[in-house]
């Protein structure tokens, strides 16, 4: 049926994938006519439910294009509509129609602005062309979800995955997950940020980030955008340093613009420069993994370790997100979300911990009431920077949702 | 043409035939709300003069058997299901009957299976007229695109009984495929090459069928031990080189889901029978075959091992993980409907405690009561769930036939019932207005948990308050319809069907719940290579 007409068109082109297994996504072909009209033919797997209301949407999406004569063939699996639109767009702009324009789906209710210092733990990646993984991962409750645009996204589909990103960013409602979305390396990147900083996400992750001025150049240009489109919420930045180099720069990499909330670490890529075989144990990345903390906490930012990439293995993950935490990580990234609740547990503080750190705050603030200096717990004297830990493990472990009720004023729990 | 005209509005306010097949139909009069009168029937008084007293029943093959249980036209030929998609004998048995040149022979099968699709050529060839159990596959696009001659009639396990032991069927010859067989006609399917666990469905068929042929591919020599099919109700036994495919029998190992959004269904379900207060010492529950029922199963185990509480009995569909309950000592008892998987088949001819039941025992709504009614907890699956909590288990909701009844609706009528589902399937909302196919009353359904919330009955003020201030995610079923719409973009158009009935659901009762039409042709449906069952 499609493949046909390909030789009596130089412009018609295509989007989405083919086939039998394809689940929550379709394949559009878009051919341009000379003669005004519109033809749309649909084949749906839920064509007796959604028939008349794809036909009506694809209809609405060439019009916003600005397509004025052309054939349409969609074959659908039960994609949702901000999915049609996206591959419907696609396949119009790779026919070299759409210029400067789009066609957007409805909006959802977006989670409150990302805080500076939000709760990072777990962080989802989301292949940018995998909508079907889309809907349900803030379901799944992890910190962040990631869209990623980078080394999921084979090259020849960049454009497609930045549209569909774009319209995931508007439509899917990810719950309290911060929106992440892993742009491609610069110059690529930039295309990226053209496309999907309109929709306000909540962070970027800059890969394979080596120097300052780069991270310089994504701020700049994602602030440029966000005016443009009036953007009032926070686009956060955090740079994933994957090679030595970058590794070397951390620190100018950290305090490269206010906007850096966090560093991150890409293992694969690290080792690979290193030439060294990336362990279980990870003994070989210690020393960049420690100098990330290091200099993330000279600028005042989270430090984020790598991601774990055996998903059966939820016993090796536990034990890296533990030394990790050791370490002074704050977070890791997840591939499956299995690893989310495991790795929550990982970071999560000690019943032990919380228990000493609120006695230390309760001390505190008995101190302070009675205008003391010195804080003190039964005979011991408790020096400030003891003080401050436990401070900031408490606003961690309330944020984790750890701390009992009777701990927590009443209206913090959600 | 028509499929026996006059309709009724029933008490569910669905439109049912008066007549189904020829015979009067009462329609659905609410939970409890039929009242059954007279007798339950009979087959005719045998003697043992007429049986061989050296006990050996057995003749060459089934061709001869159906010849001297008298195989007319028009009769009703029985079989059961437990050798799921791997049976011969059923497909055997009205084969051997087209060549002794049998018309119009209704079958009766506890269930049918994909292995079986060809059996829409015996219907096209007029060998079988219509077939009354569970169709699905080719066989119910067959029915749902109104090429059988009669109506199907889709019962649960216990309604199927309920119907031969009031007589609504009568069945004429019944085939039983055993796995294992003395030649009295001794049986049980615990053992055997093809063992397929418990043969609780054929024994309705054994007791009440004027003529029963026991087909078996494991002959032993008197007495087959155990004898859950009782060689004195059975006429002829058939030896064949094989009944089945065991590989399709029983498969090596049930999976759990590794969907993680099917997890967090099974993980919800297990959270709520623990904070809703369920899970007591002593408490009893039913799990499926599906990958939530799995997943939830080792999810409470979990959870009971942490806090010490054993159950009494636990129901199957019988897998390797409910096996674990029972090795472990978190039950003291298997209750076994169906046996699922190698383990379960292992575990139900060696442990005295894995015991098997049937229809009767466990199902049977006319009798004087039934296990259903006292298990605390049921899991199940659905196609749809509407905001009343009532719910489909037989078609799609294109109003295509997909699944059987099985235990479903008997199921219902545990303490409490959840059905465990996705929100929506697809693009395909299963949360809806009104669901397409009448099959569970919402005044039998307690939870809904799907991967986004749980909802529960607002009848069951008991429940609500037993979860309060609970951290699972409890919300109206409404508000979760709101959201799965926004989400799939609108409310999805209703099934188009014709005006022509092509099966009924029954009730527990024998009432007609309601009807499953005809489905009208839809433009640029693309069939998806294999079809998800309603886990």
């Amino acid at each position: 049926m499609a493949g046909s007409a390909e030789t009596e068109h130089k412009h018609r082109a295509e989007a989405g994938p083919r086939g039998n297994d394809v689940r929550s996504d379709l394949h559009v072909a878009f051919e341009p006519l000379e003669a005004r009209g519109i033809e749309i033919q649909v084949e749906s797997r839920v064509a007796a439910y959604y028939g008349a209301n794809i036909h009506a949407q694809a209809q609405r999406v060439l019009t916003e294009l600005g397509v004025a004569g052309g054939r349409l063939s969609i074959r659908d699996q039960g994609a949702l509509p901000f999915v049609i639109s996206a591959r419907i767009e696609t396949a119009v702009r790779r026919a070299g129609f759409g210029k400067d324009l789009r066609s957007l789906p409805e909006q959802t209710n977006l989670p409150a602005p990302s805080a500076k210092d939000r709760l990072r733990r777990s962080r989802l990646y989301l292949p940018g062309t995998e909508p079907k993984y889309f809907v349900n991962a803030g379901l799944h409750e992890p910190d962040a979800v990631i869209l990623d645009l980078e080394d999921s996204v084979h090259p020849s589909e960049k454009d497609s995955a930045r549209i569909l990103v774009r319209n995931a960013l508007r439509a899917v409602d990810f719950g309290a997950a911060e929106r992440m979305v892993r742009i491609n390396q610069l110059p690529l990147g930039l295309a990226d940020l053209e496309e999907v900083v309109s929709e306000a996400p909540d962070l970027i992750l800059i890969p394979k980030t080596e120097r300052a001025e780069q991270v310089v150049e994504v701020d700049r240009c994602v602030q440029e955008i966000a005016k443009c489109f009036k953007i009032k919420r926070p686009v956060w930045l955090m740079p994933i340093l994957e090679s030595a180099l970058g590794v070397e720069n951390a620190f100018a990499i950290a305090s490269a613009t206010q906007r850096v909330v966090a560093l991150t670490i890409g293992l694969e890529d690290y080792t690979a420069d290193l030439g060294v075989v990336k362990t279980r144990e990870g003994n070989e990345s210690l020393y960049a993994r420690q100098r990330l903390v290091n200099a993330a906490r000279a600028s005042g930012i989270q430090t984020i370790d790598s991601v774990y990439g055996d998903v059966a293995d939820s016993d090796g993950l536990r034990d890296w997100g533990q030394r990790a935490r050791a370490m002074g990580f704050e977070g890791m990234g997840c591939i499956h979300p299995r690893q989310i609740p495991v790795i929550h547990e990982a970071f999560a503080p000690s019943a032990i911990e919380i228990e000493k750190a609120l006695k230390i705050v309760a001390a505190f603030d008995e101190a302070q009431k009675n205008g003391l200096g010195v804080v003190s717990l039964g005979s011991k004297m408790i020096d400030p920077p003891v003080v401050q830990r436990a401070l900031r493990l408490v606003a961690q472990a309330k944020a984790m949702g750890l701390v009992p009720a009777a701990s927590v004023p009443a209206g913090q729990e959600r | 043409m028509s499929h026996g005209g006059e309709m009724t509005k029933n008490a569910a306010g669905r439109m049912v035939p008066k007549i189904v097949n020829d015979r009067p139909q009462a329609a659905y009069a609410g939970v409890g709300g039929y009242e059954p009168t007279g007798d339950k029937c009979a087959p005719p008084i045998r003697s043992c003069k007429d049986y061989p007293a050296n006990g050996d029943k057995r003749v060459a093959d089934l061709a001869t058997a159906l010849k001297r249980c008298g195989l007319k036209d028009g009769m009703v030929i029985s079989s059961h299901h437990h050798l799921r998609n791997g049976d011969r004998v059923a497909l055997m048995a009205l084969e051997a009957a087209a060549q002794l040149g049998a018309r119009d022979l209704m079958w009766f099968p506890s269930a049918s299976f994909p292995c079986q699709a060809s059996v829409t050529q015996l219907m096209d060839a007029g060998v079988v007229h219509h077939i009354e159990g569970s169709m699905n596959g080719p066989l119910g696009d067959y029915c749902s695109s109104g090429k059988m001659r009669g109506l199907g009639v889709l019962r649960s396990h216990g309604g199927r009984w309920q119907a031969i032991q009031d007589g609504e069927v009568k069945i004429d010859i019944a085939v039983i495929a055993a796995p294992t067989a003395d030649s009295f006609g001794n049986a049980n399917g615990a053992l055997g090459k093809s063992a397929c666990g418990s043969l609780g469905f054929a024994l309705a068929d054994s007791i009440y069928a004027d003529h029963v042929i026991v087909v078996t591919d494991n002959l032993v020599p008197f007495p087959c031990i155990p004898w859950q099919i009782q060689g004195n109700n059975v006429d002829y036994v058939v030896e064949l080189e094989s009944i089945g495919d065991p590989s399709k029998i029983v498969s090596g190992t049930t999976q759990i889901t590794r969907s993680p959004d099917r997890v967090k269904i099974a993980e919800y379900v297990a959270r709520f029978i623990r904070d809703a207060g369920l899970m007591r010492p002593g408490f009893s529950f039913q799990a499926g075959s599906g990958g939530i029922a799995l997943a939830f199963v080792a999810f409470l185990r979990d959870m009971m091992r942490e806090s010490r509480v054993k159950a009494r009995f636990v129901r199957g569909g019988s897998t390797k993980y409910l096996v674990d309950l029972l090795k472990e000592g978190l039950t003291d008892y298997i209750l076994d409907g169906q046996t699922f998987d190698l383990d379960a088949v292992r575990s139900i001819a060696s442990d005295p405690r894995h015991v098997a039941t049937s229809p009767f025992t466990s199902y049977n709504y006319h009798g004087k009561g039934n296990f259903a009614s006292m298990v605390d907890v049921a899991v199940l699956g659905a196609t749809e769930v509407d905001v009343q909590f009532n719910a489909n288990v037989v078609t799609h909701s294109d109003g295509r036939l997909l699944h059987g009844i099985g235990g479903w609706q008997n199921c219902l009528f545990a303490g409490c019932t959840i059905l465990a589902v996705p929100s929506f399937r697809d693009r395909i909302p299963v949360i809806v207005d009104e669901v397409t196919t009448f099959v569970g009353p919402g005044e039998l359904i307690d939870v809904v948990v799907t991967e986004r919330s749980i909802s529960i009955n607002p009848r069951r003020k008991d429940l609500l308050e037993a979860v309060r201030g609970s951290s699972l995610p409890i919300r109206p079923i409404e508000e979760l319809q709101r959201e799965i719409q926004k989400i799939c973009g609108g409310a999805p158009e209703k099934a188009k069907v014709t005006e022509r009935p092509v099966a009924v659901v029954k009730w527990v009762d024998g009432t007609v719940l309601d009807t499953v039409w005809q489905v009208a042709e839809v433009k640029g449906v693309l069939r998806p290579s294999r079809e998800a069952s309603p886990e």
